[in-house]
Protein backbone atom coordinates (compact mmCIF):
# COMPACT_ATOMS: atom_id res chain seq x y z
CA UNK A 1 0.00 0.00 0.00
CA UNK A 2 1.86 3.48 -0.95
CA UNK A 3 1.58 6.10 1.08
CA UNK A 4 -0.86 8.16 -0.30
CA UNK A 5 -3.84 5.30 -0.08
CA UNK A 6 -3.11 5.51 3.52
CA UNK A 7 -5.44 7.58 5.57
CA UNK A 8 -4.50 6.32 8.93
CA UNK A 9 -0.82 5.41 9.53
CA UNK A 10 0.47 4.40 12.51
CA UNK A 11 3.79 2.72 13.33
CA UNK A 12 5.10 1.57 16.84
CA UNK A 13 2.58 2.91 18.47
CA UNK A 14 2.84 2.62 22.30
CA UNK A 15 0.75 4.18 25.05
CA UNK A 16 1.62 3.47 29.46
CA UNK A 17 -0.87 5.37 31.73
CA UNK A 18 2.16 5.15 34.79
CA UNK A 19 3.94 1.52 35.05
CA UNK A 20 0.68 -0.40 32.74
CA UNK A 21 1.45 -0.33 29.71
CA UNK A 22 -2.07 -0.05 27.19
CA UNK A 23 -0.84 0.12 23.56
CA UNK A 24 2.79 -2.01 22.85
CA UNK A 25 4.26 -1.25 19.34
CA UNK A 26 0.64 -1.10 17.69
CA UNK A 27 0.87 -0.56 13.84
CA UNK A 28 -1.88 -0.33 12.00
CA UNK A 29 -2.58 0.81 8.19
CA UNK A 30 -6.09 2.08 6.83
CA UNK A 31 -6.28 2.63 3.54
CA UNK A 32 -8.77 5.63 2.52
CA UNK A 33 -12.47 4.62 2.18
CA UNK A 34 -11.96 1.31 4.07
CA UNK A 35 -14.48 0.42 7.47
CA UNK A 36 -12.26 -1.26 9.90
CA UNK A 37 -13.83 -2.84 12.84
CA UNK A 38 -12.02 -3.28 15.61
CA UNK A 39 -12.96 -5.94 17.99
CA UNK A 40 -10.99 -6.57 21.64
CA UNK A 41 -11.74 -7.53 25.16
CA UNK A 42 -11.79 -4.78 27.56
CA UNK A 43 -8.64 -3.26 28.49
CA UNK A 44 -7.29 -4.71 24.96
CA UNK A 45 -6.20 -0.61 24.56
CA UNK A 46 -9.48 -0.43 21.46
CA UNK A 47 -10.81 3.30 23.06
CA UNK A 48 -7.03 4.51 24.25
CA UNK A 49 -5.94 3.89 20.68
CA UNK A 50 -9.44 5.69 19.28
CA UNK A 51 -7.95 8.50 22.05
CA UNK A 52 -5.01 8.70 20.27
CA UNK A 53 -6.19 8.62 16.81
CA UNK A 54 -8.40 11.66 18.22
CA UNK A 55 -5.52 13.66 19.54
CA UNK A 56 -7.51 13.30 22.76
CA UNK A 57 -4.32 11.37 24.33
CA UNK A 58 -0.51 11.52 23.41
CA UNK A 59 0.81 8.69 22.29
CA UNK A 60 4.15 7.40 24.45
CA UNK A 61 5.66 7.06 21.77
CA UNK A 62 5.69 6.13 18.20
CA UNK A 63 3.67 7.55 15.17
CA UNK A 64 0.67 7.99 14.10
CA UNK A 65 -0.41 10.55 10.27
CA UNK A 66 -4.05 10.72 9.65
CA UNK A 67 -4.50 12.60 5.89
CA UNK A 68 -0.70 13.09 5.97
CA UNK A 69 -1.16 15.22 8.82
CA UNK A 70 1.28 13.71 11.95
CA UNK A 71 0.22 13.63 15.79
CA UNK A 72 -0.03 15.53 18.06
CA UNK A 73 2.20 18.76 16.40
CA UNK A 74 -0.77 19.05 13.55
CA UNK A 75 -3.74 18.22 15.85
CA UNK A 76 -5.74 20.82 14.80
CA UNK A 77 -5.73 19.65 11.44
CA UNK A 78 -6.10 16.15 12.13
CA UNK A 79 -9.56 17.27 14.03
CA UNK A 80 -10.55 19.16 11.48
CA UNK A 81 -10.92 15.96 9.14
CA UNK A 82 -12.14 13.52 12.28
CA UNK A 83 -15.81 12.80 13.06
CA UNK A 84 -16.33 10.81 16.24
CA UNK A 85 -19.25 8.77 17.68
CA UNK A 86 -18.73 7.34 20.71
CA UNK A 87 -21.00 5.30 23.33
CA UNK A 88 -21.68 9.06 25.22
CA UNK A 89 -23.61 11.17 23.06
CA UNK A 90 -21.36 14.07 23.42
CA UNK A 91 -24.24 16.70 23.59
CA UNK A 92 -25.62 19.23 25.86
CA UNK A 93 -28.83 18.05 26.71
CA UNK A 94 -30.56 21.32 28.42
CA UNK A 95 -29.96 23.23 24.41
CA UNK A 96 -31.71 22.13 21.32
CA UNK A 97 -30.66 19.95 18.56
CA UNK A 98 -30.32 22.82 16.57
CA UNK A 99 -28.43 25.15 19.17
CA UNK A 100 -25.88 21.78 20.00
CA UNK A 101 -25.72 21.84 16.08
CA UNK A 102 -25.19 25.48 15.48
CA UNK A 103 -22.79 25.40 18.69
CA UNK A 104 -20.58 22.66 16.42
CA UNK A 105 -20.67 24.16 13.56
CA UNK A 106 -19.06 27.18 14.49
CA UNK A 107 -16.65 24.99 16.44
CA UNK A 108 -15.51 23.78 13.22
CA UNK A 109 -15.80 27.49 11.62
CA UNK A 110 -18.38 26.47 8.89
CA UNK A 111 -19.19 29.73 6.83
CA UNK A 112 -21.77 31.89 8.26
CA UNK A 113 -24.02 31.95 5.67
CA UNK A 114 -23.84 27.98 5.21
CA UNK A 115 -24.34 26.91 8.72
CA UNK A 116 -28.30 27.02 9.50
CA UNK A 117 -28.56 24.75 5.83
CA UNK A 118 -25.68 22.09 7.15
CA UNK A 119 -27.82 21.89 10.28
CA UNK A 120 -30.91 21.35 8.68
CA UNK A 121 -29.56 19.35 5.84
CA UNK A 122 -27.80 16.91 8.55
CA UNK A 123 -30.72 16.90 11.00
CA UNK A 124 -33.04 15.82 7.85
CA UNK A 125 -31.14 12.82 7.17
CA UNK A 126 -30.95 11.24 10.33
CA UNK A 127 -34.72 11.57 10.75
CA UNK A 128 -34.71 14.66 13.64
CA UNK A 129 -35.87 17.61 11.75
CA UNK A 130 -39.43 18.08 13.92
CA UNK A 131 -37.60 17.61 16.76
CA UNK A 132 -34.70 20.54 15.72
CA UNK A 133 -36.35 22.65 18.70
CA UNK A 134 -36.79 20.07 21.13
CA UNK A 135 -34.01 20.64 24.21
CA UNK A 136 -31.73 16.98 23.65
CA UNK A 137 -32.75 15.95 27.67
CA UNK A 138 -36.14 15.24 25.95
CA UNK A 139 -34.83 12.54 23.41
CA UNK A 140 -34.78 9.03 24.19
CA UNK A 141 -31.10 7.33 23.62
CA UNK A 142 -31.50 6.08 20.30
CA UNK A 143 -32.35 9.72 19.20
CA UNK A 144 -29.44 11.30 20.81
CA UNK A 145 -27.43 8.75 19.11
CA UNK A 146 -28.72 9.70 16.24
CA UNK A 147 -28.08 13.29 16.85
CA UNK A 148 -24.16 12.20 18.02
CA UNK A 149 -24.40 11.09 13.96
CA UNK A 150 -25.71 14.58 12.74
CA UNK A 151 -23.03 16.11 14.84
CA UNK A 152 -19.93 14.14 13.55
CA UNK A 153 -20.71 14.60 9.91
CA UNK A 154 -21.81 18.01 10.06
CA UNK A 155 -17.95 19.66 8.81
CA UNK A 156 -18.02 16.29 6.07
CA UNK A 157 -14.94 14.98 7.68
CA UNK A 158 -13.06 12.42 5.84
CA UNK A 159 -12.53 9.99 8.61
CA UNK A 160 -15.08 8.22 11.13
CA UNK A 161 -13.81 7.11 14.32
CA UNK A 162 -16.96 5.21 16.08
CA UNK A 163 -16.37 4.27 19.94
CA UNK A 164 -18.66 1.39 20.77
CA UNK A 165 -21.81 3.70 19.47
CA UNK A 166 -24.49 1.02 19.76
CA UNK A 167 -23.72 0.91 24.18
CA UNK A 168 -26.94 1.35 25.44
CA UNK A 169 -29.49 0.84 22.92
CA UNK A 170 -32.42 -1.76 22.36
CA UNK A 171 -32.63 -3.54 19.05
CA UNK A 172 -34.80 -1.71 16.89
CA UNK A 173 -32.87 1.96 17.93
CA UNK A 174 -29.23 0.03 17.25
CA UNK A 175 -30.67 -1.93 13.78
CA UNK A 176 -31.92 2.09 13.08
CA UNK A 177 -28.52 3.16 14.23
CA UNK A 178 -26.78 0.28 11.39
CA UNK A 179 -29.33 1.67 8.57
CA UNK A 180 -27.97 5.56 9.42
CA UNK A 181 -24.06 4.09 9.48
CA UNK A 182 -24.76 2.84 5.98
CA UNK A 183 -26.77 5.28 4.36
CA UNK A 184 -25.51 8.74 6.31
CA UNK A 185 -22.56 8.15 7.81
CA UNK A 186 -19.93 5.87 5.99
CA UNK A 187 -20.07 7.12 2.19
CA UNK A 188 -16.74 6.95 1.07
CA UNK A 189 -15.29 7.57 4.32
CA UNK A 190 -12.35 6.24 5.92
CA UNK A 191 -13.90 4.69 9.47
CA UNK A 192 -12.46 2.80 12.36
CA UNK A 193 -15.20 1.26 14.63
CA UNK A 194 -14.50 -0.12 18.06
CA UNK A 195 -17.25 -2.53 18.88
CA UNK A 196 -18.02 -5.66 20.90
CA UNK A 197 -20.92 -7.02 19.01
CA UNK A 198 -18.89 -9.47 16.14
CA UNK A 199 -22.00 -9.77 14.05
CA UNK A 200 -22.43 -6.30 13.49
CA UNK A 201 -18.67 -5.40 13.08
CA UNK A 202 -18.42 -8.16 10.46
CA UNK A 203 -21.52 -6.96 8.49
CA UNK A 204 -20.54 -3.31 8.13
CA UNK A 205 -17.17 -3.71 7.58
CA UNK A 206 -14.48 -4.02 4.79
CA UNK A 207 -12.29 -5.42 7.08
CA UNK A 208 -11.65 -6.90 10.83
CA UNK A 209 -9.02 -6.58 13.03
CA UNK A 210 -8.53 -7.78 16.59
CA UNK A 211 -6.82 -6.02 18.95
CA UNK A 212 -5.08 -8.03 22.41
CA UNK A 213 -2.75 -6.70 25.08
CA UNK A 214 -2.39 -3.49 23.15
CA UNK A 215 -1.29 -4.92 19.80
CA UNK A 216 -2.98 -6.44 16.42
CA UNK A 217 -3.36 -9.77 17.06
CA UNK A 218 -5.70 -10.69 14.11
CA UNK A 219 -6.10 -8.60 11.11
CA UNK A 220 -8.07 -9.89 7.75
CA UNK A 221 -10.35 -8.81 5.05
CA UNK A 222 -13.90 -9.53 6.03
CA UNK A 223 -15.05 -11.64 2.98
CA UNK A 224 -11.91 -13.99 4.37
CA UNK A 225 -14.11 -14.06 8.04
CA UNK A 226 -16.29 -16.54 8.17
CA UNK A 227 -19.22 -14.72 10.24
CA UNK A 228 -20.37 -17.60 11.68
CA UNK A 229 -16.73 -18.60 12.25
CA UNK A 230 -16.03 -14.83 14.19
CA UNK A 231 -16.49 -15.94 18.18
CA UNK A 232 -14.87 -19.01 17.94
CA UNK A 233 -11.78 -17.12 16.32
CA UNK A 234 -11.99 -14.07 18.34
CA UNK A 235 -11.79 -16.38 21.70
CA UNK A 236 -9.04 -18.21 20.33
CA UNK A 237 -7.12 -14.67 19.11
CA UNK A 238 -8.07 -13.48 22.78
CA UNK A 239 -7.57 -15.95 24.60
CA UNK A 240 -4.19 -17.07 22.82
CA UNK A 241 -2.50 -13.65 23.73
CA UNK A 242 -4.08 -13.73 27.69
CA UNK A 243 -2.02 -17.06 28.22
CA UNK A 244 0.99 -15.54 26.47
CA UNK B 1 -20.71 13.89 0.19
CA UNK B 2 -16.86 14.38 -0.55
CA UNK B 3 -14.22 12.71 2.14
CA UNK B 4 -10.62 14.00 1.05
CA UNK B 5 -8.03 12.77 3.46
CA UNK B 6 -5.28 14.52 1.46
CA UNK B 7 -3.78 17.27 3.80
CA UNK B 8 -4.79 20.51 1.25
CA UNK B 9 -7.34 22.50 0.98
CA UNK B 10 -10.98 21.03 0.73
CA UNK B 11 -14.26 21.86 0.29
CA UNK B 12 -17.91 20.62 0.56
CA UNK B 13 -20.53 22.02 -2.06
CA UNK B 14 -22.18 24.57 -1.67
CA UNK B 15 -25.80 22.43 -1.60
CA UNK B 16 -24.26 20.81 1.55
CA UNK B 17 -22.82 23.69 3.39
CA UNK B 18 -19.24 24.99 1.95
CA UNK B 19 -16.19 24.44 4.37
CA UNK B 20 -13.37 26.11 3.38
CA UNK B 21 -10.45 24.64 5.16
CA UNK B 22 -6.82 26.99 4.79
CA UNK B 23 -4.10 24.51 4.30
CA UNK B 24 -1.24 24.20 6.08
CA UNK B 25 1.03 26.97 5.88
CA UNK B 26 4.97 26.66 6.08
CA UNK B 27 6.52 28.03 9.67
CA UNK B 28 2.90 28.03 10.95
CA UNK B 29 1.77 24.65 11.98
CA UNK B 30 0.09 25.76 15.09
CA UNK B 31 -2.65 27.88 13.46
CA UNK B 32 -5.76 26.71 14.41
CA UNK B 33 -8.12 26.14 11.86
CA UNK B 34 -11.23 28.16 13.63
CA UNK B 35 -10.53 31.73 14.42
CA UNK B 36 -9.38 32.07 17.72
CA UNK B 37 -12.09 34.51 19.24
CA UNK B 38 -14.73 32.94 16.65
CA UNK B 39 -13.89 30.27 19.31
CA UNK B 40 -13.86 31.88 21.86
CA UNK B 41 -17.20 33.30 21.67
CA UNK B 42 -18.84 29.85 20.71
CA UNK B 43 -18.03 28.55 23.69
CA UNK B 44 -19.32 31.50 25.80
CA UNK B 45 -22.25 31.82 24.24
CA UNK B 46 -22.71 27.93 24.75
CA UNK B 47 -22.48 28.29 28.20
CA UNK B 48 -24.59 31.27 28.72
CA UNK B 49 -27.47 29.70 26.69
CA UNK B 50 -27.15 26.71 28.44
CA UNK B 51 -27.07 28.41 31.80
CA UNK B 52 -30.10 30.54 31.03
CA UNK B 53 -32.00 27.82 30.11
CA UNK B 54 -31.21 25.39 33.38
CA UNK B 55 -30.23 28.19 35.82
CA UNK B 56 -28.86 24.92 37.84
CA UNK B 57 -25.72 27.70 38.73
CA UNK B 58 -26.90 30.79 38.97
CA UNK B 59 -29.76 29.68 41.26
CA UNK B 60 -27.24 27.72 43.92
CA UNK B 61 -25.08 31.15 43.57
CA UNK B 62 -27.87 33.82 44.08
CA UNK B 63 -29.13 31.53 46.99
CA UNK B 64 -25.45 30.97 48.53
CA UNK B 65 -25.05 34.86 48.30
CA UNK B 66 -28.17 35.78 49.86
CA UNK B 67 -27.90 33.38 52.18
CA UNK B 68 -24.21 34.39 53.75
CA UNK B 69 -25.50 38.31 53.52
CA UNK B 70 -28.10 37.56 55.50
CA UNK B 71 -26.21 35.98 57.96
CA UNK B 72 -23.62 38.94 57.88
CA UNK B 73 -26.23 41.57 58.49
CA UNK B 74 -27.76 39.65 61.06
CA UNK B 75 -24.70 38.41 63.04
CA UNK B 76 -22.52 41.34 62.83
CA UNK B 77 -24.09 44.92 64.87
CA UNK B 78 -21.62 47.64 63.49
CA UNK B 79 -20.98 51.19 63.80
CA UNK B 80 -21.35 53.33 60.47
CA UNK B 81 -17.22 53.51 60.80
CA UNK B 82 -16.88 50.18 61.43
CA UNK B 83 -19.48 48.54 58.84
CA UNK B 84 -17.17 50.63 55.92
CA UNK B 85 -14.35 48.15 56.60
CA UNK B 86 -16.35 45.11 57.69
CA UNK B 87 -18.46 45.15 54.18
CA UNK B 88 -15.50 44.99 51.77
CA UNK B 89 -14.56 41.60 53.91
CA UNK B 90 -18.45 40.22 53.50
CA UNK B 91 -18.12 41.43 49.90
CA UNK B 92 -14.94 39.18 48.77
CA UNK B 93 -15.76 36.44 51.06
CA UNK B 94 -19.08 35.89 49.64
CA UNK B 95 -17.70 36.26 45.70
CA UNK B 96 -14.93 33.81 46.47
CA UNK B 97 -17.41 31.01 47.83
CA UNK B 98 -20.18 31.75 45.54
CA UNK B 99 -17.90 31.46 42.49
CA UNK B 100 -16.76 28.65 43.98
CA UNK B 101 -20.17 26.53 43.24
CA UNK B 102 -20.14 28.21 39.59
CA UNK B 103 -15.77 27.18 39.43
CA UNK B 104 -16.99 23.87 40.43
CA UNK B 105 -19.83 22.99 38.07
CA UNK B 106 -18.39 24.37 34.40
CA UNK B 107 -15.66 22.09 33.84
CA UNK B 108 -16.92 19.16 35.85
CA UNK B 109 -20.29 18.84 33.96
CA UNK B 110 -18.72 18.74 30.31
CA UNK B 111 -16.42 15.92 32.09
CA UNK B 112 -19.27 14.00 33.47
CA UNK B 113 -21.49 14.10 30.34
CA UNK B 114 -18.59 13.54 27.55
CA UNK B 115 -18.62 16.82 26.04
CA UNK B 116 -15.59 17.99 27.06
CA UNK B 117 -14.11 15.41 24.55
CA UNK B 118 -16.48 17.22 22.12
CA UNK B 119 -14.96 20.75 22.48
CA UNK B 120 -11.97 18.93 22.29
CA UNK B 121 -11.99 16.61 18.87
CA UNK B 122 -12.99 20.39 17.62
CA UNK B 123 -10.17 22.16 15.21
CA UNK B 124 -9.74 25.02 17.52
CA UNK B 125 -6.16 26.62 19.93
CA UNK B 126 -6.97 24.98 23.10
CA UNK B 127 -6.36 28.08 24.99
CA UNK B 128 -9.86 29.44 23.03
CA UNK B 129 -11.46 26.58 25.07
CA UNK B 130 -9.86 27.75 28.04
CA UNK B 131 -11.10 31.66 27.06
CA UNK B 132 -14.34 30.55 26.44
CA UNK B 133 -14.79 29.17 29.37
CA UNK B 134 -12.94 31.83 31.68
CA UNK B 135 -15.86 34.13 30.07
CA UNK B 136 -18.55 31.99 30.58
CA UNK B 137 -17.89 31.99 34.48
CA UNK B 138 -16.37 35.62 34.78
CA UNK B 139 -19.97 36.60 33.59
CA UNK B 140 -21.91 34.43 36.17
CA UNK B 141 -19.22 35.65 38.74
CA UNK B 142 -20.31 39.48 38.09
CA UNK B 143 -23.67 38.88 38.33
CA UNK B 144 -23.47 37.60 41.85
CA UNK B 145 -21.38 41.14 42.77
CA UNK B 146 -23.75 42.68 41.35
CA UNK B 147 -26.43 41.16 43.56
CA UNK B 148 -24.07 41.39 46.18
CA UNK B 149 -23.83 45.16 45.68
CA UNK B 150 -27.29 45.18 45.80
CA UNK B 151 -27.93 43.30 48.82
CA UNK B 152 -24.76 45.40 51.07
CA UNK B 153 -26.11 48.53 50.19
CA UNK B 154 -29.76 47.58 51.34
CA UNK B 155 -28.58 45.54 54.31
CA UNK B 156 -25.30 47.55 55.56
CA UNK B 157 -26.57 51.07 54.43
CA UNK B 158 -23.34 51.72 52.65
CA UNK B 159 -22.89 53.14 49.52
CA UNK B 160 -21.02 50.45 47.11
CA UNK B 161 -22.03 52.24 43.76
CA UNK B 162 -18.51 54.18 43.01
CA UNK B 163 -16.28 53.89 39.89
CA UNK B 164 -13.20 52.74 41.17
CA UNK B 165 -14.88 49.88 43.60
CA UNK B 166 -16.45 48.84 40.70
CA UNK B 167 -13.31 48.52 39.06
CA UNK B 168 -11.63 46.38 42.09
CA UNK B 169 -14.30 43.92 41.60
CA UNK B 170 -14.00 43.51 38.11
CA UNK B 171 -10.24 43.56 38.21
CA UNK B 172 -10.74 40.82 41.22
CA UNK B 173 -12.96 38.69 39.50
CA UNK B 174 -10.67 38.69 36.33
CA UNK B 175 -8.06 37.27 38.53
CA UNK B 176 -10.04 35.27 40.41
CA UNK B 177 -12.13 33.07 37.48
CA UNK B 178 -9.32 32.91 35.42
CA UNK B 179 -6.97 30.87 38.30
CA UNK B 180 -10.05 29.52 39.00
CA UNK B 181 -10.89 27.95 35.22
CA UNK B 182 -7.55 26.53 34.88
CA UNK B 183 -7.08 24.79 38.55
CA UNK B 184 -10.97 23.26 37.59
CA UNK B 185 -9.33 21.84 34.48
CA UNK B 186 -6.66 20.77 36.85
CA UNK B 187 -9.04 19.33 39.46
CA UNK B 188 -11.56 17.70 37.13
CA UNK B 189 -9.79 14.58 36.73
CA UNK B 190 -9.74 13.95 40.11
CA UNK B 191 -12.42 11.87 42.38
CA UNK B 192 -12.50 14.14 45.05
CA UNK B 193 -12.39 17.18 43.02
CA UNK B 194 -15.47 19.29 44.57
CA UNK B 195 -13.37 19.18 47.66
CA UNK B 196 -9.65 19.81 45.78
CA UNK B 197 -10.50 22.75 43.84
CA UNK B 198 -10.67 25.53 46.78
CA UNK B 199 -7.42 23.43 48.59
CA UNK B 200 -5.83 24.22 45.08
CA UNK B 201 -7.49 27.67 44.61
CA UNK B 202 -7.30 29.83 47.90
CA UNK B 203 -2.93 29.79 48.13
CA UNK B 204 -2.93 30.75 44.13
CA UNK B 205 -5.31 33.45 44.33
CA UNK B 206 -4.54 34.65 47.88
CA UNK B 207 -2.46 37.95 46.31
CA UNK B 208 -5.51 38.91 44.10
CA UNK B 209 -8.08 38.82 47.56
CA UNK B 210 -5.15 40.51 49.34
CA UNK B 211 -5.15 43.19 46.90
CA UNK B 212 -8.75 43.20 46.27
CA UNK B 213 -9.81 43.25 49.83
CA UNK B 214 -7.06 46.07 50.46
CA UNK B 215 -8.10 48.19 47.85
CA UNK B 216 -11.83 47.75 48.61
CA UNK B 217 -11.40 48.98 52.16
CA UNK B 218 -8.99 51.89 51.10
CA UNK B 219 -11.83 53.09 48.82
CA UNK B 220 -14.94 52.86 50.87
CA UNK B 221 -13.26 54.77 54.14
CA UNK B 222 -12.35 57.41 51.01
CA UNK B 223 -8.33 56.85 51.45
CA UNK B 224 -5.77 58.71 49.67
CA UNK B 225 -4.54 57.05 46.03
CA UNK B 226 -1.73 55.93 47.54
CA UNK B 227 -3.26 53.91 49.49
CA UNK B 228 -5.05 52.21 46.68
CA UNK B 229 -3.57 52.62 43.67
CA UNK B 230 -0.57 50.28 44.70
CA UNK B 231 -3.06 47.47 45.17
CA UNK B 232 -4.99 47.92 42.10
CA UNK B 233 -1.52 47.94 40.29
CA UNK B 234 -1.07 44.44 41.83
CA UNK B 235 -4.36 43.17 40.84
CA UNK B 236 -3.39 43.94 37.22
CA UNK B 237 0.05 42.61 37.43
CA UNK B 238 -2.14 38.93 39.04
CA UNK B 239 -4.49 39.22 36.24
CA UNK B 240 -2.13 39.23 33.40
CA UNK B 241 -0.10 36.31 35.49
CA UNK B 242 -3.01 34.57 35.50
CA UNK B 243 -4.37 34.85 32.16
CA UNK B 244 -0.59 34.14 30.91
CA UNK B 245 -0.84 31.29 32.39
CA UNK B 246 -4.12 30.30 31.14
CA UNK B 247 -3.23 30.82 27.76
CA UNK B 248 0.25 29.06 27.70
CA UNK B 249 -0.84 25.85 29.84
CA UNK B 250 -4.51 24.80 29.35
CA UNK B 251 -3.42 22.76 26.29
CA UNK B 252 -0.97 20.75 28.80
CA UNK B 253 -3.47 20.17 31.42
CA UNK B 254 -6.35 18.70 29.28
CA UNK B 255 -4.46 16.49 27.55
CA UNK B 256 -4.41 13.05 28.80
Amino acid sequence: MSAAERTIEVRALTKTFGLNPVLRGLDLDVPRGEFLTLLGPNGSGKTTLLRILGALARPTSGTVRIGGWELPDEAEFVRAQLGVVSHLPLLYDTLTAEENLLFFARMYNLPREARRERVDTVLRRVGLARRARDVVATYSRGMQQRLAIARAILHDPAVLLLDEPYTGLDQDAAALLDELLREVAIGGRTVIMTTHDLRRGHALADRIAILSRGKIAFDAPCRDVNPDALPALYADTTGAATTR
Amino acid sequence: MSANPEPTTHAVSAAEGAIARPARRAGRRHRPLTPFWRAVGAVAWKDLRAEMRSRELINSMVLFTFMTVMVFSLALELDKEARQTTVAGVLWVTIVFAGLIGLGRSLAAEKDRGSLDALLLTPIDRSALFFGKMIGNLLFVLVIALVLLALLTVLFNVTLLKPLLIVVMVLGTVGFTTAGTLLSSMSVHARAREAMLPIILMPVVLPVLISAVRASVAILEGLPRDDWFPWIQLLVVADAIFLAAGYGLFDYVVEE
